[in-house]
């Protein structure tokens, strides 16, 4: 068994390092377009975060239970069919009902309009297509970096 | 409400009580080995010895992720109250890491079911270096069984069986021939073996070498080291065939070495062994002070200009350990 690595003195005890930043990933309810969450997974993952994946076809309970499960830092929505102005208020309710403190970053296609909106009803921040990979990366530590 | 500033035995008296955020902080606590980890192991390691810690190990997509999650469904129907410790790598260039393994279990998780997934954080070996201490974690609230699921493994990723009660090794069809099966490595260590995707061809030609790897492991008296024959079962986890059978079969093998002084003795081992790697987790970081230290410069000039080898090097640094 072996426990010696070249991060074992950086992981070793008594450290007290900055807490690893834990994202949820998810897209609500039907819709299949993944191709977006996959690269944020991936821009996350490569910028040092812990991304817990969940992919496609989720529901409120099952975000909630995974952010409180996994003492997660963030969540971020994945959206390409419209529903965002329906969905993401609920979700942002949903983690209000359940007590969890944590930020809602919706990501994908919003129209502009739709922006003050959604951030009215507890949005966080919204990624578009445009957002390049440190945008995405800086938006989350920042919207972490306000809740605590 | 914020969990921010409770202190730790506060959060387990939490815990205790069933609150699943508390839990979660807790578990972060000891991921990040923070000043409060020593006092909730204490916390935790009185109250623990109650579950039964299943790993489940094998090579990636093999379908760990997938028969984990048939397994809780069934643990979930059987009132039972599992937790899943679900690990994945970090990458080791930037410390990230992408942690898929829930996806494949919640749907089918009863509401008493505990998921958590973990990166490894730069740790080898299968499991991330807080694994114990979460388990320990688990156990001690009241969740069990305790399933701990290893990042996709290769032939000598073997912490698990240093960590759980009952190793389940994962196989699937195509994953080589019986030459394959006869290395030395993770397959030693199964308690259980499954062949998964039994549906593809070829399910029962790897079931055939392992076999045949048991038996030789019986002719060279080496399974004497357990005592008993590991079972080996095939199952489909997609449509969860065989899922009842395997948990069957992991009772099976808790209640033969419950009965046979194993359980007490691999967990002596196991508590033996996390001593030793505290240990020398605290020796390393004395180490890497010693070597930071000037002084020690002008050993290491010694040997770069080649005047003492770096094994005489490493007898001063290791004398200096001692008081």
């Amino acid at each position: 068994m072996s426990s010696a690595t070249d991060n074992s003195a950086a992981d070793g005890s008594g450290s007290n390092e900055p807490k690893q930043i834990r994202v949820v990933l998810a897209k609500l309810g039907f819709d299949g377009h993944d191709r977006g969450i996959k690269v944020v997974a991936r821009i996350l993952r490569d910028a040092g975060m812990e991304v817990i994946y969940l992919g496609l076809r989720q529901s409120y309970k099952n975000v909630v239970n995974a952010v409180e499960q996994e003492d997660a830092d963030a969540v971020g929505l994945s959206m390409h069919n419209a529903s965002h102005l329906t969905l993401a208020p609920k979700m942002v309710a949903a983690l209000a009902e359940a007590e969890l403190d944590v930020p809602v970053i919706v990501g994908g296609i919003v129209p502009d309009e739709d922006i003050a909106e959604l951030e009215a009803k507890g949005v966080a921040a919204i990624l578009g297509p445009g957002a390049s990979a440190e945008e995405v990366a800086a938006v989350i530590r920042r919207s972490v970096a306000a809740r605590s | 409400m914020s969990l921010r500033g409770v202190p730790a035995p506060e959060l387990f008296e939490r815990a205790l009580d069933g609150d699943r955020r508390s839990l979660a902080r807790l578990i972060t606590l000891v991921e990040r080995d923070a000043g409060e980890s020593g006092a909730i192991a204490t916390l935790a390691h009185a109250r623990a010895g109650n579950a039964h810690v299943i790993g489940i190990t094998g090579s990636p997509g093999s379908g760990k992720s997938t028969l984990t999650g048939q397994l809780v469904k069934i643990l979930g129907e059987a009132e039972l109250r599992p937790a899943v410790l679900a690990v994945d790598p970090s990458s080791p260039l930037t410390g990230g890491a992408i942690l898929g393994d829930r996806v494949r279990m919640e749907d089918v998780a009863s509401p008493d079911t505990f998921i958590r997934s973990m990166a490894t954080r730069g740790h080898q070996g299968g499991l991330a270096l807080a694994v114990p201490g979460v388990v320990r974690l688990l156990d001690a609230v009241g969740y069990n069984p305790v399933v701990i699921e290893t990042v996709g493994v290769g032939q000598v990723e073997v912490d698990v069986a240093g960590t759980a009660d009952t190793t389940v090794v994962v196989a699937t069809p195509g994953m080589g021939d019986g030459v394959q099966a006869n290395k030395a490595g993770l397959l030693e260590l199964a308690d259980l073996f499954i062949v998964n995707k039994a549906d593809r061809p070829g399910a029962h030609d790897v079931r055939r070498d392992l076999e045949l790897m048991l038996d030789l492991s019986h002719a060279t008296g080496q399974d004497q080291r357990t005592g008993m024959r590991p079972e080996i079962l095939l199952t489909s986890a997609l449509t969860g065939e065989g899922a009842d059978e395997m948990w069957r079969a992991i009772e099976r093998h808790r209640t033969a070495i419950t009965s046979n002084g194993q359980l007490e003795q691999r967990r002596e081992h196991r508590d033996l062994a996390e001593v030793r790697n505290r240990a020398m987790a605290l020796a390393e970081l004395r180490v890497d002070e010693l070597l930071r230290d000037g002084e020690h410069t002008a050993i290491l000039r010694e040997v770069s200009e080649r005047r003492a080898a770096p094994a005489e090097a490493a007898e001063q640094i290791a004398a200096r350990l001692r008081p």
